[in-house]
């Protein structure tokens, strides 16, 4: 028995497998997300107890269906099992194959066996086998396969205890059996010359370091070089290639024929049922389009108290702080940079929840194949795939993970127009300024009785989302010369109900890190702007006492001078000066320094926005137990006399955040998933000249 | 010669082995083997994807990757 205190186990296995809902239950909440060193794919890995009082150290490697890689998430699975490096390699893979589909399972596991790695199999979903009239004779299986055979359904606990016993007896065994004997089927001596450029490495992993251009860290120059001299001929490889799986799946086909038997009549046409009516060609888009309504309906319906509670909450907290904190400079950060700041942050967990719960509620059921499957078409006439519904979706939520679901898409063509034009999807960054903007300029009024203006603008703002997205996709598609590949397959995963703790832990860990990620980001600029804001040149330390000076023999209240020093103060600051330097650009579109000085800082991301003003502001109001809408809808343009947030210059304000690319993260993930800079600067150009164009010409027309 | 592309809603054939050096190894490795059954579910609106069951596999494939697939009907 194995006496070291921790062991790497790897998960593996085809998607809808339940590999995911087998690793929530081995890890439980005692997980946590990381990246894969060079790339975005996101490395879960969680720690559980064994019975033998070692800690395993469990990833779960992304659902893939051949150690043959054709998107980024699957080549991370060959790295890692190709990897020399003994933190990165697994010691033990559990493959995790579902009873109803073995045969094709089987093929992942007959791959990974071959690359000698002690390996057990864990069959799936038990609890639906009799239901499904499946018979699987274990044993004998596991003989055959000459590996340890579990049978489990993961979604109830009882069986994980026998997963973790196996990887117990497992981890103390020796390399796993490789099963070559294809390989002199196909071609005896250039499998036999290729053994010999290195035999430390088992034939299989030579022969997918040349198919897969994937070479082990401790592969030398001159073994590369000779490596590379196997695969001159790429027709041949492409046949060898054929030949091997063809060979696998007639070894599987040999070995199921003893041990798995299905009774056809059993089979319920459940799949057959609710695809004639969610696949059909005008029911399917009804419900397609019926539950999008749903959705953008329950995240503002649901999210606006929760919404507000928070808003309420930060201001609360803020005035609170202040009078217990010593009056003084950190006060002042505290009150007025960070705790609005925070606040501008947290006001999005009820949308992100519920946007997040929603997306995982429709991967989990299986439905969001079937909208792949119906929108392929249409999206082909814009030059996207169909799977290039879910990133548009998910940008709803955040363009990030967004951008990192298009990696799915085979053809780079669809996936980097996807790419481009998912930014334009109104994201969660969005709606507390669109929140805001519309809260002042649009009246609280129903229409029809029942329906909310307010609510009403927002969808309309969704929809010119996703319209320019489409419109400027369809301009990509006919301007980008980049030769289209489109070969597509889907899979078209039964229906099921959704696991709940699954679920769970995805909405968790998705909200997680878009808070620590987008938090880091706008606690930073909140510090630096309330720096900016309460320093400035020479003039900024003099500028009060002119105030006081030029005021003295007007009799004003104390809070109104001290108003005056306050708003004075701050357009004499750094920001102040660089928001006045901005003025002369952004006046045609209806703004005033201060609103530059959001769109200064909302650069790096829009949701800064509402907190630079909350910190603006704050720096400038006087009674702190207001809102920020309350302060904002409260503010005067001093030309007109009238309010400087009115319906044109909100109006172009919605406008210009509706296009503009301000998102630092996005751009930096653009640039990591499409390996360029130049994509990356043609999005922040070309929205930014959209968004300013728009936005004046949106100004000018309604002033 | 029929292909996958070419059969009707409900059909079922059988993958040859003559095409197999055009089907994707993707493909292959889904279950898209000579001499695998396959049936033609449904089509989508517009009648591309196809909506496919192939050696035991829901999968949807584009009309131009089923065009390739020799196969002999039922």
């Amino acid at each position: 028995m194995s006496t070291k205190e921790t062991i790497n186990i790897a998960l593996i296995g085809n998607p809808n497998t339940g590999k995911t809902s087998l690793f929530n239950q081995l890890t439980g909440l005692n997980q946590k997300v990381g990246n894969y060193p060079g790339v975005t794919v996101d490395k879960k890995q969680g720690k559980c107890k064994l019975p033998n009082n070692t800690t395993a150290v469990i990833t779960d490697l992304p659902g893939t269906y051949s150690v043959n890689p054709t998107s980024l998430d699957e080549s991370v699975v060959l790295k890692v099992l190709l990897s020399a490096n003994k933190t990165e390699k697994p010691e033990v893979l559990v493959v995790v194959v579902d009873a109803e589909n073995i045969k094709r399972n089987l093929l992942l596991y007959s791959q990974v066996q071959d690359l000698g790695i002690p390996t057990i199999l864990v069959i799936n979903m038990a609890d639906q086998m009799v239901k499904k009239g499946i018979d699987i004779n274990v044993d004998l299986l596991s003989k055959k396969l000459n590996t340890d055979v579990v049978l489990i359904s993961a979604r109830s606990n009882s069986d994980i205890a026998k997963v973790k016993e196996a990887i117990v007896s497992k981890s103390s065994s020796k390399k796993a059996i490789a099963n070559l004997e294809f390989f002199n089927k196909i071609d005896a001596t250039y499998f036999a010359e290729l053994q010999k450029v290195n035999p430390n490495y088992s034939l299989y992993e030579l022969w997918l370091m040349i198919t897969q251009n994937n070479f082990s860290e401790n592969i030398t120059e001159l073994e590369k070089e000779k490596l590379n001299e196997f695969k001159s001929d790429i027709n041949k490889i492409k046949r060898y290639q054929h030949k091997e799986t063809i060979y696998r799946y007639q070894k599987i086909n040999e070995i199921l024929k003893e041990t798995y038997t299905v009774d056809k009549s059993k089979a319920t046409d459940l799949r057959a049922k609710l695809d004639k009516v969610f696949t059909h060609k005008i029911f399917g888009y009804l419900i397609f389009f019926g539950i999008l309504l749903l959705m953008f309906q329950s995240i503002f319906e649901w999210s606006a108290v929760p919404m507000d509670f928070i808003d309420g909450l930060f201001s609360d907290i803020a005035e609170y702080t202040k009078t217990q904190l010593p009056a003084g400079l950190f006060t002042d950060l505290f009150t007025d940079g960070i705790i609005p700041g925070l606040g501008g942050v947290f006001i999005f967990i009820p949308q992100i929840v519920i946007l997040f719960l929603l997306i995982a509620l429709l991967e989990e059921t299986g439905y969001m194949s079937r909208v792949v499957f119906l929108m392929d078409k249409v999206m082909r006439k814009f030059g996207m795939s169909g799977k290039s519904v879910i990133p548009l979706i998910s940008g709803t939520a955040c363009a990030i993970p967004a951008v990192m679901a298009t990696r799915t898409i085979t053809s780079w063509k669809e996936r980097l127009i996807t790419i481009l034009v998912t930014p334009f999807t109104t994201c969660a960054a969005r709606l507390p300024v669109y929140a805001i903007l519309i809260a002042i300029i649009i009246p609280d009024t129903k229409v029809f009785g029942f329906l909310g203006l307010q609510g009403i603008t927002l969808l309309g703002f969704y929809i010119l989302g996703f319209a320019t997205a489409i419109i400027a996709a369809y301009i990509l598609h006919k301007t980008l010369k980049i030769k289209n590949t489109s070969f597509f397959v889907v899979e078209m995963p039964n229906y099921k109900m959704p696991s709940f703790k699954n679920v769970f832990l995805e909405v968790v860990e998705k909200t997680k890190a878009f808070i620590l990620d987008a938090g880091k980001i706008i606690l930073a600029i909140s510090i630096i702007l309330w720096f900016l804001a309460t320093h400035g040149p020479s003039t900024f330390n003099t500028i009060e006492s002119e105030i006081t000076n030029t005021v003295a023999n007007q009799e004003l209240s104390e809070e109104v001078l001290a108003q005056k020093v306050a708003s004075a103060k701050l357009e004499h600051s750094y920001i102040g000066i660089a928001g006045k330097a901005i003025e002369p650009a952004v006046r045609p579109l209806g703004y005033d320094w201060k609103i530059g000085i959001g769109l200064i800082t909302s650069f790096a991301a829009r949701e800064v926005f509402v907190g630079t003003l909350a910190t603006i502001y704050s720096i400038e109001g006087v009674e702190e137990e207001e809102t920020i809408k309350e302060r904002m809808q409260a503010e005067i343009n001093p030309e007109t006399g009238k309010k400087r947030f009115n319906f044109a210059t909100g109006m172009s304000l919605l406008v210009f955040y509706a296009f503009a690319m301000q998102c630092m993260a996005t751009l930096a993930i653009v640039k990591r998933e499409t390996k360029s800079w130049k994509w990356p600067m043609i999005q922040l150009i070309g929205m930014g000249v959209l968004a300013y164009v728009s936005a004046l010409i949106v100004y000018q027309f309604l002033k | 010669m029929s292909t996958i592309a070419s059969l009707q809603i409900g059909e079922t054939g059988i993958v040859l082995e003559e095409g197999v050096s055009k089907i994707p190894l993707k493909l292959l490795e889904m279950g898209c083997l000579p001499g695998a059954e396959v049936t033609l579910l449904q089509k989508a609106p517009f009648k591309d994807p196809l909506y496919i069951c192939v050696g035991g596999s829901y999968l949807a494939i584009r009309k131009e990757t089923a065009a390739e697939i020799l196969i002999s009907k039922f």
